[in-house]
């Protein structure tokens, strides 16, 4: 790594790192402590580790979804409700299908898959055949998804005799990721997030499917006219990008909650969205990131049990962290740019 | 009935600041994607102001600069540092719910200040819309003023017609002598301070008080209705009462249909997904480029401009 | 009213757009720039008008020295400036346009509008849409605007290009009368007839500097000299190359969208000929080059290519017939920002599922020595210069092609890299290619094509053999003067 990568890291965690301080001061909390407890509760003990590995699995696939959408030029902020339905999808399948482990998750976790791709799918064709914005339509798709799994839970999926917004029946234990070494741990949720990054690399630098998608992102008129099936290549990014995301949906219901509860998402697609706008679109960054901001996320949940502050602060750290990250960027661009000027046309 | 039409009107007023400004704005060009957090923090900022200070006032005052501030990021964003206002705005987004569940923490579930009832004597009385106009509190007025005044002043007035140029043709707003980038701030700093005008209108008057998440959603129903509104103030209004009938309507039915609060909030999206489609279809388009003024209220364009930035050189 | 303009130095990066320029204008003159394209005359008009700011120099009107870089001060200085693309709001009424900048009420803008534009016989109504307007309107529009701001100095930056001759006529009643009133009139083209017509002296610019003026009117083969460097003369006329069977049949095409589309074309294209296509911009070539390539679905008639049907087919069809389109937008339309030569070259190629880099990378090597590209095999499109992005484009065509397709295939280019490429296109010729391009400049069109069809609201109303015809006669027809349907 080069000096100025070095800096164009640090500047941003510098700066956010200062804020966080503030916020904490701000809060009357030991910031030394506070920051400590937030690395304690994501990797002291076996226990934490597994969380923030389960805590990592989703996100990073939702990533690698997101690097194919961003790739192909698409704001692919439907990824929230995408895994919503991909989890809709999942439960819909863990729900009613009987049978041995294997087949059971198996078919739940390919149910996510096409649950989250038909999602995407949707955004897709409105952006291809409607020219509808890729960001409205996903947003206004992951509202319509949220509130359809709710009407699930608290109507037709609703526990016996409640209708409660705290989400379904527990589903069978058939259907639970098998953990491992008493902690909430599944190693095949690991090994799952682990291939879809490499599978994502390799699809990225060696494919076709990959140069066209850089292709259409860069321009879609020259790419139509360079033999690239430029709708096609859309709507691939789009079902690629949502079943990815189904799949994470998918872990969620039988890796974490077992049940389905109303934002089983939880922010995480959006989460997915930081980590790959703070990454780009070099995988391992984008899983080494996505680990990272895991461990935020999972640590944070310490200071609400010991310093009685908000375990939102976590999301505050890596909302600042790629809010600096971004506009550094904009400001070195910024003074390399006002060394030399582009010339126009004419 | 009166009573129903006077609960539209006030349910309305939070998300027509909210709309309003962020259709101005739009218009100059800059698309602010931020509401959504910013409408949670400076909600969260005002109530918080209001409940320490016990002045209602400057809870919206408060309220109304947090998210001029916020707005104004994203408007230096783009104009200073050429980013995408998209990406920064949705950064935005989720760092102020993030900010507003932290801070706010010590304020949620406390009863606090209100903006009082101010119905106007006489003028209140008239049957039908009496209690709607003017039986409402100085917030809901304003939404009222607010509609009107932007409607004029984007018709009419020459900052208007300069706002729409900067957002349409900002080349050629720069080559009448018009400072584009100035205009650009400025509506990025008065649409965000109406977007907290909007926050301080929930947790001070239609949604009281402050718990995690208070507003969640409704930035992003105010965005889908500037679309459905098409960037005009009048339309824009009409959609927010829509909106509030909506609300006023499924609150009523609670008891008899379970959920539809829960699916409610969804139900502006699937028509601002119709209106997006309608809007872009090539057919309707053609259509437009002979059409009069009826058609082209019908059938609005995004100003064409929108999340481009400009460099005079 | 005098404009001195003293000392006008302009830098892009590398490229110095303006070395040195310095000129002197009194009252009431109409005065001619002339130079080719990319010789800095529209750089030097921006920074008349505020829009650029110079690195050195000055203006003074009057004496007074005008803050550079301000349009605002350059107005109020009296400097206007009519843009090729006229800088109109197209959603705006023309009522709005007028008004936009000025302190005028909605009323009074409506009514100084109507009285300006009556005053030089323009017909403009207040509450059109700017977007129903013609090129040419939109100009009258802009030029009342600008008197009416109290302009005493009216650039106009090649105003002529997308008008009819019937408006031009009528704008160059309007200048000369301004003129006698007293006003500047700077008038930047490279058409040379135009100018003698027009105007009474010239500045000659190229490569950024002066290198002449003169009284008009003057032989153009003089001015031609001054224009082009040394001994450098009009290309010379293309060989006409045997004609063979059919390669293309159109038969009442309807084609393209609303005001720029084509109707009812009726056209058949030979192997090895070169078809031109004249007209104003968005009268209807564009529309049929894209129907031509398959990027715009037909909407009616018949389109046959060797014989295949080729309606409803999809673009990769036309590809595999062996179809190309050179767009005239090359960064926009035709290449991939930020994707490198050799990332194109391997997309071109219709690679397999995976892709060897090796491969392409050879390849790349390859095409850049053979079209003599500057760059290298990992320099991104967007990093090469305008003739450059052609020549890459040119890389990037297959290697045996039926029906070759272009838009403006020079414009921008400087006179090197634009004979270059016909060279290299005019080769695809012999191997029985035929080509259809669209261009603004006539002289490209006489020269190059074997026969030009003028495009005229959609319609193809005139065909003419190259060797027959001149640049007065298309230059008529481009304008309509000719009945409807005479093809």
């Amino acid at each position: 790594m080069n000096r100025q990568r070095v800096t164009s890291l640090l500047a941003p965690v510098a700066v956010a790192l200062v804020a966080t301080v503030g916020l904490l001061a701000l809060a009357d909390a030991p910031p030394l402590q506070a920051l400590g407890l937030i690395g304690e509760g994501a990797f002291a003990g076996r226990g934490r580790v597994a969380d923030t590995l389960m805590a990592w699995a989703p996100v990073a696939i939702a990533g690698g979804g997101l690097i194919v959408t961003f790739a192909a030029g698409l704001w692919n902020i439907g990824v929230e409700g995408q895994m919503v339905t991909g989890a809709i999808a999942a439960s819909a399948v863990a729900r009613s299908l009987p049978g041995d482990r294997p087949l059971v998750i198996t078919l739940t976790v390919l149910a996510g898959v096409v649950g989250g791709a038909s999602w995407g799918l949707i955004a897709g064709l409105l952006k291809v055949k409607g020219r509808v914005n890729e960001i409205f339509a996903g947003i206004g798709l992951g509202f319509v998804a949220q509130a359809f799994a709710t009407y699930l839970i608290i109507g037709p999926w609703q526990r016996a005799g409640v209708a409660s917004t705290s989400g379904t029946e527990p589903f069978r234990q058939e259907t639970w990721l098998p953990t491992v070494g008493g902690t909430r741990l599944a190693p095949i949720a690991l090994t799952v997030a682990v291939l879809v990054l490499l599978g994502i690399r390799l699809v990225m630098r060696n494919t076709r499917f990959g140069l066209r998608l850089r292709a259409v992102g860069s321009n879609p008129a020259s790419a139509a006219l360079l033999g690239v099936p430029a709708g096609a290549t859309t709507l691939r990014a789009f079902l690629v990008g949502g079943g990815l995301a189904g799949l994470a949906g998918a872990l969620l219901v039988t890796g974490i909650q077992h049940k389905l509860v109303p934002a089983i998402g939880g922010g995480r697609g959006f989460l997915a969205v930081l980590v790959v706008l703070l990454a780009g679109s070099r995988v391992w960054v984008v899983g080494l990131i996505a680990l990272f901001f895991a461990a935020i996320s999972v640590g944070s949940s310490q200071l609400q049990l010991r310093l009685n502050l908000d375990s939102s602060l976590g999301s505050v750290i890596q909302g600042l962290l790629v809010l600096t990250a971004v506009l550094y960027g904009g400001w070195r661009a910024r003074r390399e740019r006002s060394a030399p000027a582009i010339a126009p046309a004419g | 009935m009166e009573a129903t039409l006077a609960s539209i009107v006030a349910a309305a007023a939070p998300l027509i600041y909210a709309a309003v400004g962020e259709a101005i704005t739009e218009r100059a060009g800059i698309i602010n994607l931020s509401l959504d957090g910013s409408i949670l923090l400076s909600a969260m900022s005002g109530f918080a102001i209001a409940y320490t200070t016990g002045s209602v006032g400057l809870g919206f005052v408060a309220a109304a600069l947090v998210s001029a501030l916020v707005a104004l990021v994203v408007a230096w964003s783009g104009i200073s540092l050429r980013l995408n206002q998209v990406a920064v705005g949705f950064v935005l987004t989720l760092l102020g719910a993030a900010l507003s569940s932290y801070l706010g923490e010590g304020f949620a579930h406390r009863p606090g200040p209100a903006v009082t009832p101010r119905p106007i004597p006489g003028l209140s009385e008239i049957p039908g819309i009496g209690k709607a106009l003017f039986g409402q509190n100085l917030s809901v007025y304003g939404s009222l003023a607010l509609v009107i005044a932007a409607a004029w002043i984007l018709a009419r007035h020459r900052f208007g017609l300069e706002l729409r140029a900067v957002g349409e043709r900002p080349e050629a707003a720069h080559a009448r002598g018009i400072n584009v980038n100035r205009y650009r701030y400025g509506a990025a700093a008065l649409g965000g301070a109406l977007v907290g005008v909007a926050g301080a209108a929930f947790s001070l008057d239609q949604k009281l008080g402050w718990s995690d998440g208070h507003t969640a959603g409704f930035g992003w129903i105010a965005l889908a209705i500037v679309i459905f509104g098409g960037w005009q103030p009048i339309r824009v209004a009409l959609g927010c009462y829509l909106f509030g009938a909506l609300q006023v309507v499924a609150l009523r039915l609670q008891d008899r249909v379970p959920g539809l609060a829960q699916i409610l909030p969804s139900l502006p999206f699937p028509l601002m997904i119709f209106a997006l489609v309608l809007v872009n279809a090539p057919a309707l388009r053609r259509l437009m480029g002979r059409s009069s003024r009826a058609v082209r209220w019908i059938l609005p364009e995004a100003p064409a401009a929108l999340g481009r930035n400009f460099a005079p050189e | 009213m005098t404009l001195a303009i003293s000392d006008i130095t302009k830098r892009f990066g590398n490229l110095v757009a303006n070395d040195d320029i310095s000129l002197d204008l009194g009252a009431g003159t109409l005065h001619a720039v002339l130079g080719e394209n990319g010789a800095g005359k529209s750089t030097l008009m921006k920074i008349l008008s505020g829009v650029f700011s110079p690195d050195a120099g000055s203006i003074t009107v009057d004496g007074a020295a005008i803050k550079p870089g301000s349009p605002r001060a350059a107005l109020a200085a009296g400097i206007g400036m009519l843009y090729q693309e006229p800088l109109v709001c197209l959603p705006f009424t023309a009522a709005e346009n007028f008004r936009l900048g000025s302190r005028r009420s909605v009323r009074t803008a409506r009514d100084d509008l109507v009285d300006t534009s009556r005053r030089f016989g323009f017909r403009l109504g207040p509450s059109v849409l700017a977007r129903n307007l013609s090129i040419g309107e939109r100009q009258q529009l802009e030029i009342v605007r600008l008197l009416a701001a109290g302009v005493r100095v009216l650039i106009l930056d090649e105003p002529t290009s997308g008008i009819t001759a019937d408006q031009r006529q009528t704008l160059f009643a309007a200048l000369r009368r301004l003129a006698a009133e007293g006003l500047t009139v700077l008038f930047v083209s490279h058409k040379l007839a135009e100018v003698n017509e027009l105007c009474r002296s010239v500045t000659v610019l190229r490569r950024g500097r002066v290198v002449g003026s003169s009284a008009l009117p003057r032989p153009e083969s003089e001015l031609v000299r001054m224009m082009f460097e040394e001994g450098a003369s009009l290309p010379a006329r293309s060989p006409v190359v045997a004609r063979g069977g059919v390669v293309a049949e159109l038969d009442s095409v309807d084609a393209g969208d609303g005001r720029t589309g084509i109707r009812g074309a009726h056209l058949r294209i030979r192997r090895g000929e070169v078809v031109g296509l004249a007209g104003l911009e968005g009268s209807g070539q564009s529309a049929l080059l894209r129907a031509l390539a398959g990027v715009a679905p037909i909407r009616r008639g018949r389109f046959r290519i060797a014989g295949r049907d080729m309606i409803g087919r999809r673009q990769r069809s036309f590809a595999e017939s062996g179809v190309a389109l050179l767009p005239g937008g090359r960064l926009e339309e035709g290449l991939l920002p930020g994707l490198t030569i050799a990332e194109h070259l391997a997309l071109a190629a219709a690679p397999p599922w995976i892709i060897n880099w090796r491969d392409a990378q050879a390849r790349a090597v390859e095409a850049i020595a053979a079209f003599r590209i500057k760059g290298r095999a990992d320099s991104t499109a967007d990093e090469l210069s305008g003739g450059n992005q052609q020549r890459l484009l040119l890389s990037l065509l297959p290697a045996r092609l039926q029906l070759l397709l272009m838009e403006h295939p020079t414009r921008g280019l400087d006179l090197d890299s634009a004979s270059y490429i016909w060279a290299r296109l005019l080769d695809r010729r012999r191997d029985g290619t035929a080509i259809v391009f669209s261009s603004a400049d006539l002289d490209e069109l006489l020269t190059y094509a074997d026969r030009v069809i003028v495009c005229f609201e959609g319609r193809l109303i005139a065909e003419r053999t190259a060797s027959e015809t001149s640049v007065d006669e298309i230059g008529t027809l481009i304008g309509g003067s000719v009945a409807v349907g005479a093809l």
